[in-house]
This record gives C-alpha cells, sequence and structure tokens, in this order.
C-alpha cells in the first residue's frame, strides 16, 4: 500500500515546539523565498551576481534584517523566530542568509552593542529598512581562525583616526554604505563605523569563486583612510566586540545550514519518486531509502539541537561552546546531507536546474567561514578537557 | 472609513479534509485564515491607508475560540476583532452563520462590509448576500475593485464579458474577488503586534440568540448525503508532428468557440 509521504522535518513535528508567533514568521519567510527567490537563484548563481540592494529592501520591508534586535526600527523578534528566518533563507541560498546574517548579526549587532546612541540613531534604522547595506571586516587574507594576528591598524592623529589594512572575504563588501572595520590600536582592537564614501576606501569584489555565487564578497582595502573620532565603538577595546557578533551569526548558521540541507533533501524525495529505473521510481529501492532515513534523522537531530540553543539564547543562557556545538554538527552534517542527495539526483544532480549542487558547493563555505569546523572542534574539545590545543 | 471584514478560518486545504457524523467537514484541526478573505482583508486595508484614517475590523465565527488565522489578519494591519465561538453554534448551515455574523456587526456602524465571493471549504457563496440582507445594506458581489466617492463607491463587478461599474451609497456590503489584489506579508513587527491586539469573544447569549435558533437544531438545510466528486478523465494527448497549429484549430471548430 502506498501511504501519502510525510516531510522530513514534519516527521519529528517540528511545528509542536513552536509558538503561533514563531510559526507566523517562519511562514512569512517561507513564502517570500518560494515566490520571490526560489525562482530566480539559479540565474543570480551562475551569472555570479545577486540584486542586493532591491533584495535588501524587500527584506527590510518584511522586517528580516536586524530582527533580534531591540528597537531604532528592528522587530524585536525571540533567537528561534531569528534562526526559523534563517533556515527559511538559506532553503533558498547560502548566499541570501549570508546577506541577512552580515546585514544583522555583524553589522547592525556591533552597533546596536557597541555604539553610541549618535551611530545607533545614524545607522540602524536605514539598515533595518534595508535602505543601507553594511558589511563586517575582521578576517584578513594571512588571519582567518585567528584575528589575534590582525595586521589592520588604526592610529590617532590629534582628535582623528588613521585607517590602514586590508579585509578579505567580506560579504557585501562592495554593495556596502558603511562598513565595521576591527583594527589594532594602541588602546587594543577597536571597532571603527566606516563610510564606504570615505576617501581611502576601496572595495575589489572578489571573482571566480565556485560557491556562494549568488553572494557578494570583496576584499577591503584603507588607505591611510582618515576619521572622526566619533567613527570608533565607545564601548568595547578587545577582541570580545567581534567574536560577540561572530556568536550571533554563528547562531543564524547552525540553523540556516538546516535550511539548505531540508531543500536538498525534499528535492531527493521529490526526484526519487519521479525518476524510474528497472521499472520502479528509484525511491523505493532500499538503498535510496537508507539514504533519506539517515539523512532525516541528521536534519531532524540538527533542527531539535537547534531549537534547544535557541531556547537556551532567549533565557540567555547560551554559552559560545554551545554555539559551537551547533555550528559544528549542522554545517557539518547539512554539507553530509547535500552530498548524499546529489547522489541521488545522478547526472542530473550536477546542474543549476535542481538546488541540490548549488546548496553543496555553498556549505563548503558554510563548513569554513563563522569559524572553521576545526577550530569549533577544537573549542569543543577545550572545553571537554580544559586544554586549548590551538595555542 | 470604517470597514468589517467577514474572515472565516477553515482547515488548512493542504491537508486531507475529514467530514464528521453529519457529513460536515471536521473543524477540530487547527484553522487557517481562508486565503479567500485575505483579498477583502487587503483591499480594506488600501482603502483605510487611502482614506487617511480609519479602522479595519475582523469578524469570524468559528469553534474552539479559534483566533490563529485573525492573528494572520491582524498581522496584516487589521485593528482588532471579533470572534463568535460557542458550542451550540456547531452544525449552523449558511443562513444561521449570516444571522450570527449581522449580529455582531450591527452592533457597530460600519462605512463598508466587505466578505469574500465564497469560502474554500463551504463554498456557498451564499453568507455575505444574507448579511447584507439581514442588515439591510445593499450589496455588490465580485468586486475586483472599489473606489471610494463622497459618500458612495464604485465598485468594478466583474462579469463574464468584463466588469460592470456600480455606484452603491454606503454602507454597503460588498464581495470581493479571488486574486483581484495582491495580500501584503504580515511583517514581523505586524506579527509581533498582532499578539496584543484585542480580539473580543462573544457567545450566542451575548449576541441574545436562543439556543434552539441557531447551530444544528436552527439551520433550514440538512445534508443527507455525500459523495466524491466524479474524477476527470485523462484528457487526449495529441502529439504535435508539424501540424499542432491546424489540430488547435480544429479542436477550437469543433467546440464552436471559433
Amino acid at each position: 500500500m502506498v501511504k501519502t509521504p510525510i516531510k522530513p522535518l514534519d516527521l519529528f513535528n517540528i511545528d509542536s515546539m513552536l509558538s503561533a508567533e514563531e510559526i507566523a514568521i517562519r511562514d512569512t519567510v517561507r513564502k517570500y523565498v518560494e515566490k520571490r527567490i526560489k525562482p530566480e537563484v539559479a540565474d543570480w548563481y551562475e551569472s555570479g551576481e545577486l540584486p542586493v540592494a532591491e533584495l535588501a529592501k524587500e527584506l527590510g520591508e518584511l522586517g528580516v534584517l536586524g530582527m533580534h534586535l531591540d528597537g531604532w526600527g528592528c522587530a524585536g523578534t525571540s533567537a528561534v523566530s531569528y534562526g526559523l528566518s534563517c533556515t527559511e533563507l538559506e532553503a533558498g541560498d547560502s548566499g541570501l542568509r549570508s546577506l541577512v546574517s552580515v546585514q544583522g548579526s555583524l553589522a547592525m549587532k556591533a552597533i546596536h552593542a557597541f555604539g553610541s546612541t549618535e551611530q545607533k540613531d545614524q545607522w540602524l534604522p536605514g539598515m533595518a529598512a534595508g535602505d543601507i547595506i553594511g558589511c563586517f571586516g575582521l578576517t584578513e587574507a594571512d588571519f582567518g581562525s585567528n584575528p589575534s594576528g590582525m595586521r589592520t591598524n588604526a592610529k590617532r592623529d590629534g582628535g582623528d583616526w588613521i585607517l590602514n589594512g586590508s579585509k578579505m572575504w567580506i560579504t557585501n563588501g562592495s554593495v556596502a554604505k558603511v562598513a565595521v572595520v576591527w583594527a589594532r590600536t594602541d588602546d587594543g582592537v577597536r571597532g571603527f563605523v566606516v563610510p564606504t564614501d570615505t576617501p581611502g576606501f576601496s572595495a575589489n569584489l572578489i571573482h571566480k569563486k565556485l560557491s556562494l555565487r549568488a553572494s557578494v564578497t570583496s576584499e577591503l582595502v584603507f588607505d591611510n583612510l582618515r576619521l572622526p573620532a566619533s567613527a570608533v565603538l565607545p564601548e568595547v577595546s578587545s577582541l570580545r566586540g567581534p567574536l560577540t557578533c561572530l556568536n550571533e551569526a554563528r547562531f543564524g548558521i547552525l540553523f540556516g545550514a538546516l535550511g539548505a540541507a531540508r531543500d536538498c533533501l525534499e528535492s531527493a524525495i521529490t526526484y526519487g519518486l519521479e525518476r524510474d529505473q528497472f521499472d520502479k521510481p528509484i525511491a523505493g529501492f532500499q538503498l535510496t531509502q537508507k539514504k533519506y532515513a539517515d539523512m532525516t534523522l541528521e536534519l531532524g537531530k540538527g533542527m531539535l539541537l537547534a531549537i534547544h540553543v535557541g531556547r537556551l539564547k532567549d533565557q540567555g543562557l547560551a554559552t559560545s561552546e554551545q554555539v559551537s556545538l551547533g555550528k559544528l554538527n549542522n554545517a557539518r552534517e547539512a554539507l553530509a546531507i547535500a552530498r548524499d542527495c546529489r547522489s541521488i539526483l545522478g547526472a542530473n544532480g550536477i546542474t543549476l536546474e535542481y538546488p541540490v549542487m548549488r546548496h553543496l558547493c555553498n556549505l563548503e563555505s558554510v563548513f569554513t567561514y563563522e569559524g572553521t569546523n576545526e577550530m569549533h572542534t577544537l573549542v569543543v574539545g577545550e572545553a571537554l578537557t580544559g586544554l586549548g590545543a590551538f595555542r | 472609513m470604517k470597514i468589517a471584514v467577514c474572515v472565516k478560518q477553515i482547515p488548512d486545504p493542504a491537508a486531507p479534509a475529514k467530514m464528521d457524523a453529519n457529513y460536515n467537514l471536521a473543524r477540530d484541526t487547527k484553522l487557517i485564515m481562508d486565503e479567500s478573505d485575505s483579498y477583502g482583508v487587503e483591499m480594506a486595508l488600501q482603502l483605510v491607508d487611502k482614506a487617511g484614517a480609519g479602522e479595519v475590523v475582523l469578524f469570524s465565527m468559528a469553534p474552539g475560540e479559534e483566533v490563529s488565522g485573525l492573528r494572520n489578519a491582524l498581522a496584516m494591519g487589521a485593528h482588532r476583532a471579533v470572534l463568535i465561538s460557542d458550542p451550540r453554534l456547531a452544525g449552523s448551515d449558511a443562513l444561521s452563520t449570516a444571522k450570527v455574523l449581522a449580529k455582531a456587526i450591527g452592533r457597530e456602524s460600519f462605512d463598508l462590509v466587505l466578505a469574500a465571493t465564497e469560502s474554500s471549504d463551504g463554498y456557498t457563496g451564499t453568507t455575505p448576500v444574507q448579511i447584507a440582507e439581514l442588515l439591510d445594506l445593499p450589496s455588490v458581489t465580485f468586486a475586483k475593485g472599489i473606489e471610494v466617492k463622497g459618500e458612495s463607491l464604485i465598485v468594478a463587478r466583474q462579469t463574464e464579458a468584463g466588469f460592470d461599474e456600480i455606484e452603491v451609497p454606503t454602507p454597503a456590503l460588498v464581495t470581493v474577488t479571488a486574486g483581484v489584489v495582491e495580500p501584503r506579508y504580515p511583517n514581523f513587527k505586524g506579527i509581533m503586534a498582532a499578539k496584543s491586539k484585542p480580539v473580543e469573544k462573544l457567545s450566542i447569549d451575548d449576541l441574545a440568540f436562543s439556543p434552539d435558533s441557531v447551530g444544528a437544531s436552527g439551520a433550514r438545510e440538512t445534508i443527507t448525503s455525500i459523495r466524491p466528486a466524479e474524477s476527470r478523465g485523462a484528457g487526449t494527448v495529441v502529439v504535435d508532428e508539424g501540424d499542432g497549429f491546424a489540430k488547435i484549430i480544429e479542436y477550437l471548430e469543433s467546440l464552436k468557440v471559433i
């Protein structure tokens, strides 16, 4: 007897864990992604272009940008609602979720948490509305996992600051109107709010990417860039600043990566039911069903972990080690799911006609950025043993 | 401008439908806003926006104090809602439903009452005009657009050939055709704000109905049997061998449409 197929996450009845408001927010983002993103994203991916300004405006109208922050035009939702939105955005494309993560969790969060009232008033409402796109410069070409070695520096010149150096792999870099840049100073690592039309600022688009092609990735260069004293984020003078923001963005990723995985798995199930070999659907073969079952287990376990960390975060209890656990597991398992799904789709799986290879290529970046798989492994290792293995 | 919008909360059409012992649609699952009603909500919000001031009030009759569909419309921007929920209303037919909604709406004065042309579960399409009759309001059906002109409304009423332009004095009841406006996505601020918007809950006692005048005992319709609709045939597949155009013409001619 043929039964009606159930969707992988519905098998876990994930909805029973969510409030009506969380479901409403999730469904709003899901509908937007279905209608606006999915029909076009393969073309954006192939051409390597994303209409960032247009999408930012639409996402701003929905309230997605900085949604988990309070005040200054931000919606002030729960962390779980933010996470669920990331899942839906990344079911569209990791590039779209990256745009939102960088805007809300990195650039806006930095100003929201460490900025002056004047800085918040000047930047946050426009950023929440999507009129102003922000980027966040921490990583450098030679300093990825080890940001404390950064070379970008700011020196005082009277009341002003002079910024020199460069940042690498900066999402939204070439389309941003404002950059939050972290630099070494005599007072420790400080954050600077840099309007991108300041003389001495340049952003170079990174080409020839095979991952996150529907995302703007740039190098930022600062050449004797002069900033007033009011440009510095007053409330922090150490790596705690950027790391706080990264923890927010990672939290979004532990939900987001599962969105890409879910989209792959749903595609692979639909495909398997329609694709006949040896006179029956390949979904009916035991090897395929084992793949489906194993992938569903990992997807569901990942979502249970994500929601658990989200609930802890909403209670103010989540630690950075718990966010590491989630990012480590969910980025890794999402990538494994995408690979297995690709095998189910056979040759069709390598094209942009299906979302699977696109997600798979994107997840290679997601596996590495916002803390590599290796670094999160060592964070967990250190938590378990008390011994730091990377310094 | 003050507008009442009738909103039906129905079982999710994406889920398999269940019927109860009396051949009524089982409504014991989670209910959602009928998509047909989202067009009326959108049109009401646009009219109030254009008027510069006013209020959009939702009216719904639903079992189990169900509000999730109403919250959705409140998240879109409606100002408040009135829910009539009472176990004694179970089994109501279209006319009883109209009586209950008319009584609830009639407690206040509105410039306009909006409803969908028909619901996506029952499809009777009779409730809105019954409400109009009970409230002694003029009614215009199948609207694809509404404009305010002084104390009147200019309603574009869809017909098979195009549309009629009908001028109707306010207050009036207008039914809105599905698909004529793009219902807005509720944004997150709307969703957050919807939690604290007022939903007034009424029983049949609040509306002074006797229990035997509504619900199954007040219904004048009974459903004696139901059966599945006949499934459609598979259709004819014509392979285009270079003469596809001629075959389409031939087929249309056989239907006498050209």
